[in-house]
């Protein structure tokens, strides 16, 4: 079943959580919506499900309206982010209850309901947990416990509210390959909410990058990763060096010495944004490379983090080398060197933040 | 950015959290009615009925001797009970909740047992001990103490039906509120009487002054317990209640109403106080609790 | 030592224990004890006797009778006023939910005469009754009136900050999962609310049970009719009849204490399904 998004808008009172905001998921997608806090991704979860009905715009099911239809009747799935499981009710009749409250015509009978319930906590491998309650549960458990009551009601649907968002790191982990796998075996399309970038890299088939009530990027996670729409989309995932630059026809540079190309840009202020493993660090001087100075060097598990002076703004930059080749020739405080970018992203600067503008104007990258 | 699209309402049937409108009215109706007839017209029918006379009639009222006699008599009652009552529930809520020890829940039980004790029971405890037929009686007696139809007999009932107020104010706060702060006054060096008057105190006072408040309301108005023990004795033992249930005997409806309009008047204050306590520091009183 | 503490850093234990320990005895623990030891001077016999004389029955039974149904009518407007006042947004609101204190706050001599002038037959209700043939002062109904407003705080109060609590995450699951509105309330909200409910419900009948002042005005005071146990209690020590007064109240505090450690129960059952996540 696919999903549409066209155009929804959703106000509270002054505050304007969702801006036009358009999407579309495929049939058996897993798409992830990522953001800061307040971008709006949750909100526009729950206008998805129904919970929230939007101030404009409309929701497209398999191509058909579905914005007045009540949540009752869109056989959504949702998982809450404290999963909402009903505490006064044993773990299976948490899951058979949305079976019981089906008209009586077309609820299934008893035997039917237990077969359906036990099936599905052996799918969530829950299956000896039947006649505990919630609070007996681990936060894991609990977790596929609110997955388990979702798909009793076969939903067409599923759309997760920060679903790894309350467990810690390890469980997280083994809790997010076993999702991807259910999802992949069910058919289903699923939509996730997350703040958590590596989540939404490493479970997503899509990602849409929101900020402030817009999406930012919708893209694969390579795309998105790799060729960042936006500033603001450069920033959020993984680290980034941003560097205030000059446009001059077509280069940028950086206190007077060009570093990169920049060819579709038009001429003024500009922020580059490099990665610090794009960066090469070396003795020598080389092509379009500045000089900088070593300040520090930590080594952390694979990776060696060395921390360059600049004479110019911002000051300093972050680059990361593999371990492997930090050995050969260690970098030491103080030393003198030059680096530059394997590949950067310019944007004018107009617009620092605001999305719009990387949209008028095409990024360009140094081969 | 102008909006092109047109806004659209969200239909009542898609709420999900709520009832549908005219279900929601009804029950606001419903409510309110209940409001209306068991709440709002006893306050009103006592200031109705206190100034049906006129306002000469009500003031005479309520500085006729015997009435003020009652006020003054309330107010030593209540004067004597609350501060008790307060320095009671200190010293019990600090022991409770500042230490461990076995018995503590059967403790705070005993502390809020005279609350399911029937007014009638309690000053039936009194004149059963000190009563010209109790335990102590005879010897009172000899020695010309009074007790039971006299003022320390209206004090021990009002102390008693008042007696949980301030510990079960102070409690639940101060068992929420740990150790860690005194702890670390007296690891600075503070005496205990420091660490109270410093620490503990300003923490509490809040929730202290509505435990006194609740405890003065009731003081004030307590009818059964000091109608057991008082004997009704104008001028001298008549408490505002007591004087009232008198004058209401006599048909003195206006007078009665009169004196009751005093303590409506109190209650009134009250509410007010607790609501507005409730409003400003909320967070620092013990939430959550029956009564 | 009776308590056996662990060690503290904080001074006063001793002391302020042995306070709080030495009034709650002379304030209630020794008073109340004496009554069960009066009451006992009767023996088996007398107590039954005492407790069992026709007048003393009927006393019982209206004051039971009278209070268990005022805490059922308060355990429906109860859960209904808690309902309005924490869901709901309408004009006067905050007012009214202040004004349901009233009946602890206002003295029950006060709610005692207000409530007899306005259910006498020339009252502002009595009087509108009194046309459809309907006698609620000076009868057993006054009683039950009275204590429908002595008791009516108690379930509104235990239940509203349950309510409060509750997160609007599982209303919203249950739609989701199919509910309509009344299957999300009768299965989903009301047995989170049933414990409070319950617990409101023992602490009105409690409270109704003991109540004196507020019904001797309105009930008109028959004996064997309209006369509430407490009242009965009240005459009897009138009379001197000490050890008869001592034993009915022995039974109504045996039914207190009954009520009070019922409502501990409920009360970590309340505490249980609607605390820990």
């Amino acid at each position: 079943m696919s999903i549409e998004v066209r155009g929804v808008e959703k106000v509270f009172g002054n505050f304007r959580a969702i801006h036009g905001v358009s999407l579309n998921v495929r049939e058996g997608e897993l798409v992830a919506l990522l953001g800061p806090s307040g971008s709006g991704k949750t909100t526009l979860l729950r206008v998805i499900a129904g919970l929230e009905f939007p101030t404009a715009g409309s929701i497209l099911f398999d191509g058909e309206d579905a914005v007045t239809r009540h949540v009752r009747e869109r056989k959504v799935g949702f998982v809450f982010q404290h999963y909402a499981l009903f505490k006064h009710m044993t773990v299976f009749n948490n899951v058979a209850f949305g079976l019981r409250v089906k008209p009586r015509a077309d609820r299934p009978a008893p035997e039917e309901i237990k077969a359906k319930v036990d099936a599905l906590l052996d799918l969530v491998q829950v299956g000896q947990f039947g006649n505990r309650y919630p609070s007996q549960l681990s936060g894991g458990q609990r977790q596929r416990v609110a997955l388990a009551r979702a798909l009793a009601i076969e939903p067409r649907v599923l759309l997760l509210d920060e679903p790894f968002g309350a467990l810690d790191a390890k469980v997280r982990k083994e809790l997010r390959r076993w999702l991807r796998g259910l999802h992949d075996r069910m058919g289903l399309t699923s939509v996730f909410v997350t703040h958590d970038q590596e989540e939404a890299m490493e479970l997503a088939d899509r990602v849409a990058v929101m900020n402030r009530g817009r999406i930012e990027q919708v893209g694969s996670p390579t795309e998105v990763y790799d060729t960042p729409a936006t500033p603001f989309v450069y920033e959020f995932l993984g680290n980034a060096n941003r560097l205030p630059c000059r446009i001059e026809k077509g280069r940028a540079l950086l206190g007077g010495t060009v570093f990169t190309e920049a060819e579709k840009l038009v001429d003024g202020a500009g922020i580059a944004f490099v990665r610090p493993h794009d960066i090469e660090v070396t003795t020598e001087r080389l092509t379009l490379s500045i000089p900088a100075v070593v300040r520090q060097v930590l080594v952390a598990g694979a990776v060696a983090k060395i921390e360059l002076s600049l004479e110019v703004e911002p000051g300093m930059i972050e680059v990361a080398l593999p371990r492997g080749a930090h050995w050969g020739a260690p970098f030491t405080a103080g030393q003198k060197v030059h680096w530059r970018a394997r590949t950067a992203r310019v944007f004018p600067a107009a617009d620092g933040g605001a999305p719009a503008a990387a949209v008028e104007v095409e990024p360009t990258t140094l081969k | 950015m102008a909006m092109t699209t047109p806004t659209l309402q969200a239909p009542p049937a898609l709420a999900t959290t709520t009832e549908p409108p005219a279900v929601r009215r009804g029950l606001i109706a419903g409510a309110l009615a209940f409001i209306a007839l068991f709440l709002v017209m006893p306050l009103a029918v006592v200031l109705a009925e206190a100034l049906r006379r006129g306002v000469g009639t009500y003031f005479e009222a309520i500085t006729e001797p015997y009435t003020l006699a009652a006020v003054k008599l309330t107010l030593i009652a209540a004067a004597v009970a609350v501060p008790l009552n307060l320095v009671f529930g200190l010293t019990a809520a600090w022991a409770i909740a500042k230490f461990e020890f076995r018995g503590k829940s059967l403790l705070i039980t005993l502390i809020d047992l005279p609350f399911s004790v029937s007014p009638v029971i309690a000053g039936l405890i009194y004149t059963l001990m000190f009563g010209a037929q109790g335990w102590v009686g005879p010897w009172l007696i000899e020695h010309d103490v009074r007790i039971i139809f006299a003022l320390p007999g209206i004090v021990l009932a009002t102390v008693f039906v008042t007696f949980p107020f301030v510990a079960r104010e102070l409690i639940p706060l101060m068992q929420d509120q740990g150790t860690d702060e005194e702890e670390a006054a007296a690891l600075l060096g503070a005496s205990g009487w420091q660490i109270f008057f410093r620490v503990t105190l300003p923490n509490v006072k809040w929730a202290l002054l509505y435990g006194v408040l609740l405890c003065n309301a009731r003081a004030m108005g307590e009818f059964g317990a000091v109608a057991v023990v008082s004997g009704h004795i104008r001028g001298v033992t008549n408490t505002m209640p007591l004087h009232i249930e008198i004058l209401y005997n006599e048909y003195k409806f206006a007078a009665s109403f009169a004196v009751a309009s005093l303590l409506a008047l109190l209650a009134v204050v009250t509410l007010v106080a607790k609501v507005l306590l409730e409003w400003r520091f909320g967070h620092e009183l013990a939430h959550n609790r029956g009564r | 030592m009776l308590a056996l503490r662990r060690p503290s850093v904080l001074p006063g234990f001793g002391p302020t224990l042995g306070f709080a320990l030495l009034y709650l005895s002379l304030i209630v623990l020794i008073p109340l004890a004496g009554l069960f030891v009066r009451s006992a001077e009767l023996g088996v016999e007398g107590f039954f006797a005492a407790v069992s004389t026709p007048r003393a029955l009927a006393a019982f039974r209206l004051t039971f009778g009278a209070s268990l149904l005022a805490a059922l009518v308060n355990a429906f407007f109860g859960l209904l006023l808690a309902w309005v006042l924490t869901r709901y947004r309408f004009p006067g609101r905050r007012v009214i939910d202040g004004l349901v204190d009233l009946p602890f706050a206002l003295p029950t001599a006060v709610a005692g005469i207000a409530l007899a002038t306005l259910y006498a037959p020339n009252g502002w209700i009595g009087s509108v009754l009194d046309k459809v043939g309907l006698k609620i002062a000076y009868t057993p109904t006054g009683v039950f009136v009275a204590l429908v407003f002595i008791s009516l705080p108690f379930v509104v109060r235990t239940i509203q900050p349950v309510l409060q609590d509750l997160e609007p995450e599982i209303e919203e699951a249950s739609a989701s999962l199919g509910a309509d509105r009344w299957q999300t309330w009768r299965f989903v909200v009301f047995p989170v609310l049933l414990p409070p409910l319950l617990t409101g419900f023992a602490l009105a009948f409690a409270r109704a049970l003991g109540e004196y002042g507020s019904v001797i005005f309105i009930a008109g005071n028959l004996p064997g009719l309209s006369e509430i146990v407490p009242l009965l209690i009240f005459i009897q020590l009138e009379q001197y009849q000490y050890a008869n007064a001592a034993a009915i109240a022995a039974v109504m505090l045996v039914a207190s204490f009954i009520l009070l450690l019922l409502i501990n129960v409920l009360q970590r059952w309340t505490a249980k399904r609607h605390g820990d996540e």
